[in-house]
């Protein structure tokens, strides 16, 4: 499969001291990258520095082999999809009405999306299995069905590559499998996605590749298993992880244990 | 009906531009700043053109004085446009009150007030070629916009994600929506609440996208203000100011459209 992204000694900077700096990596066709971090390691700030929501103090870029600093908006916009951790609408939208936004990249900008972009907005609804939601407003969905529509907007961009946002977060348990579920499919069709994601365990359902920001720079980029382990991701946030195989399942998981739990005591 | 429906036009806009349902055309100075015009205009010459120029050209003013005041201010985005549009509007009031204060008790004072009232009466059809341009210019440009308006409505870095230049856009929205507005005001005097309410009146109808809602608003806009210049002109039998009217009609509609609460916004 051919690069769709290469991200290249990436720093970026609010003020004097860099939110991160030395951000490297790269991702091919149909890859699904898991970003680990805690809060406030700038992994939102990462994912859009990659969308050109923010213009990155040093490194670069790369979207299908073309730099992001001089593709421009537009040119972005039609191969990268962004969907942001979360999103508040003033007026009440419907679902296709926000969806077809997503076609704004592939339309002139006096003009309005046609026939022909409305087929795709509707396309995008029933790959995230929100088809029959179209003529809902946004304010009347439950927290899984909005993060549907966020993706179906991003979807009907028609991306090469998706960035999620914790697309999981504010999610009960279900509704995180469901996303999961959809973010596998669309990895499965052929796009590339870099999630950020604050569980760990998501890495070995969807990951093909993981990498932690922690302390200004990715500190591993690699298999998920050789980033998901116990070792790595206790020093990451500073508490005790395991990482277990159970063999019926055939899976890795990570859990997190209490530093007092004491089973005998109880 | 030309007044009506530029100031509804101009109140859509701001709105998605600000992403708030609660601002009018008015929010940037405009009224403020052409009420002085038009001030200046009743005191130092005192004939009916140059009211109206002047009027024009200190509202475009306000404007200007606004929007580079909210663009030296960086960062902050439209809330940087909406203090400095407060600045300019509390500039021109004070400067409306010393006229009024050094105006000619028994001539130019009435006219000072009876202008800031709002009226339709005294304009001619030579008067309206002068405004019948930047309207239709301002008009027209948003009409085109339309569809951006709603990325617009998306906030900034939703909006950027998908492809489109923030500050080229609101800048441009802005200015056309004031231009309109100040050409509106300078044959008519302050008017007040139409930019507000009908916007509100037309998301009832059609719903927050504005392909519809914009021409929408035009129609609604230009009914509304021919229906109150009628009551105006046959309620009494001398002439009641429109802005009065306006107010007196719009108000309560208003109150009455929140205690519904089906404003059209979450």
């Amino acid at each position: 499969m051919e690069l769709i992204l290469e991200v290249e000694s990436l720093r970026y900077s609010y003020g004097k001291e860099p939110v991160f700096e030395n951000v490297s990596f790269s991702l091919r066709g149909g890859e699904v990258m898991c970003i680990l971090g805690p809060n406030g390691s700038g992994k939102s700030t990462l994912l859009k520095c990659i969308a050109g929501i923010f213009k990155p103090a040093a490194g670069s870029v790369r979207i299908m082999g073309e730099d992001t600093a001089v593709l421009g908006a537009g040119n972005i916009a039609r191969r990268i999809g962004y969907v942001p951790q979360q999103n508040e609408v003033v007026f009440p939208f419907t679902i296709l009405d926000f969806v077809l936004m997503g076609r704004t990249p592939h339309i002139s900008i006096f003009a309005s999306p046609g026939a022909k972009d409305m087929e795709i907005a509707r396309e995008s609804l029933a790959i995230v299995g929100i088809a029959d939601l179209a003529e809902r407003t946004l304010s009347s969905l439950s927290g899984g069905q909005r993060q549907m529509a966020l993706i179906a907007r991003a979807l009907a961009q028609q991306p090469a590559l998706l960035l999620l946002d914790e697309p999981t977060a504010h999610l009960d348990f279900g509704n995180q499998v469901l996303v999961l579920e959809a973010v596998q499919k669309l990895a499965s069709s052929g796009i590339s996605i870099v999630m950020n994601t604050h569980v760990p365990d998501h890495a070995f359902l969807v990951g093909s590749r993981a990498a932690a920001l922690c302390d200004r720079r990715l500190l591993a980029v690699d298999e998920v298993a050789a980033v998901v382990n116990s070792e790595i991701m206790s020093s990451v946030y500073g508490v005790n992880v395991a990482v277990r195989e159970i063999e019926d399942l055939k899976r890795k998981v990570c859990v997190a244990m209490l530093e007092r739990f004491d089973p005998l005591r109880i | 009906m030309l007044v009506g429906s530029a100031l509804s036009t101009a109140g859509v806009s701001f709105q998605g531009v600000f992403r708030n349902p609660l601002v009018s055309p008015y929010i940037l100075g405009v009224g403020a700043g052409s009420g002085f015009g038009a001030c200046l205009g009743i005191l130092l010459w005192d004939n009916h053109l140059v009211i109206q120029l002047l009027a024009f050209a200190f509202g475009l003013l306000a404007m200007f004085a606004a929007i580079s005041m909210g663009k030296v201010s960086k960062g902050t985005g439209t809330l940087a446009f909406v203090l400095s549009g407060i600045i300019v509007s509390s500039i021109f009031t004070a400067l409306i009150s010393l006229a009024k204060y050094v105006a000619d008790p028994y001539d130019e004072l009435p006219e000072i007030v009876f202008w800031l009232m709002g009226s339709l009466s005294s304009i001619r059809y030579v008067d309206l070629i002068w405004i019948i341009v930047p309207m239709f210019i301002g008009t027209l440009v948003l009409f085109l916009l339309r569809w951006r308006i709603n990325i617009l409505s998306l906030g900034d870095e939703e909006a950027r994600s998908l492809g489109v230049n923030v500050d080229k856009m609101r800048l441009i929205i802005i200015i056309c929506a004031t231009l309109v507005t100040s050409a509106a005001v300078s044959i008519s005097g302050v008017i007040g609440w139409v930019g507000l309410v009908v916007p509100h009146i037309s998301r009832m109808i059609v719903g927050p996208n504005y392909n519809r809602l914009l021409p929408m608003s035009m129609v609604v806009g230009a009914s509304f203000m021919l229906l109150v210049d009628d009551l105006a002109r046959t309620v009494t039998a001398t002439e009641i100011p429109l802005g009065i009217i306006t107010s007196l009609v719009g108000a309560p509609l208003f109150a009455y459209l929140i205690k519904r609460g089906r404003m059209g916004w979450n």
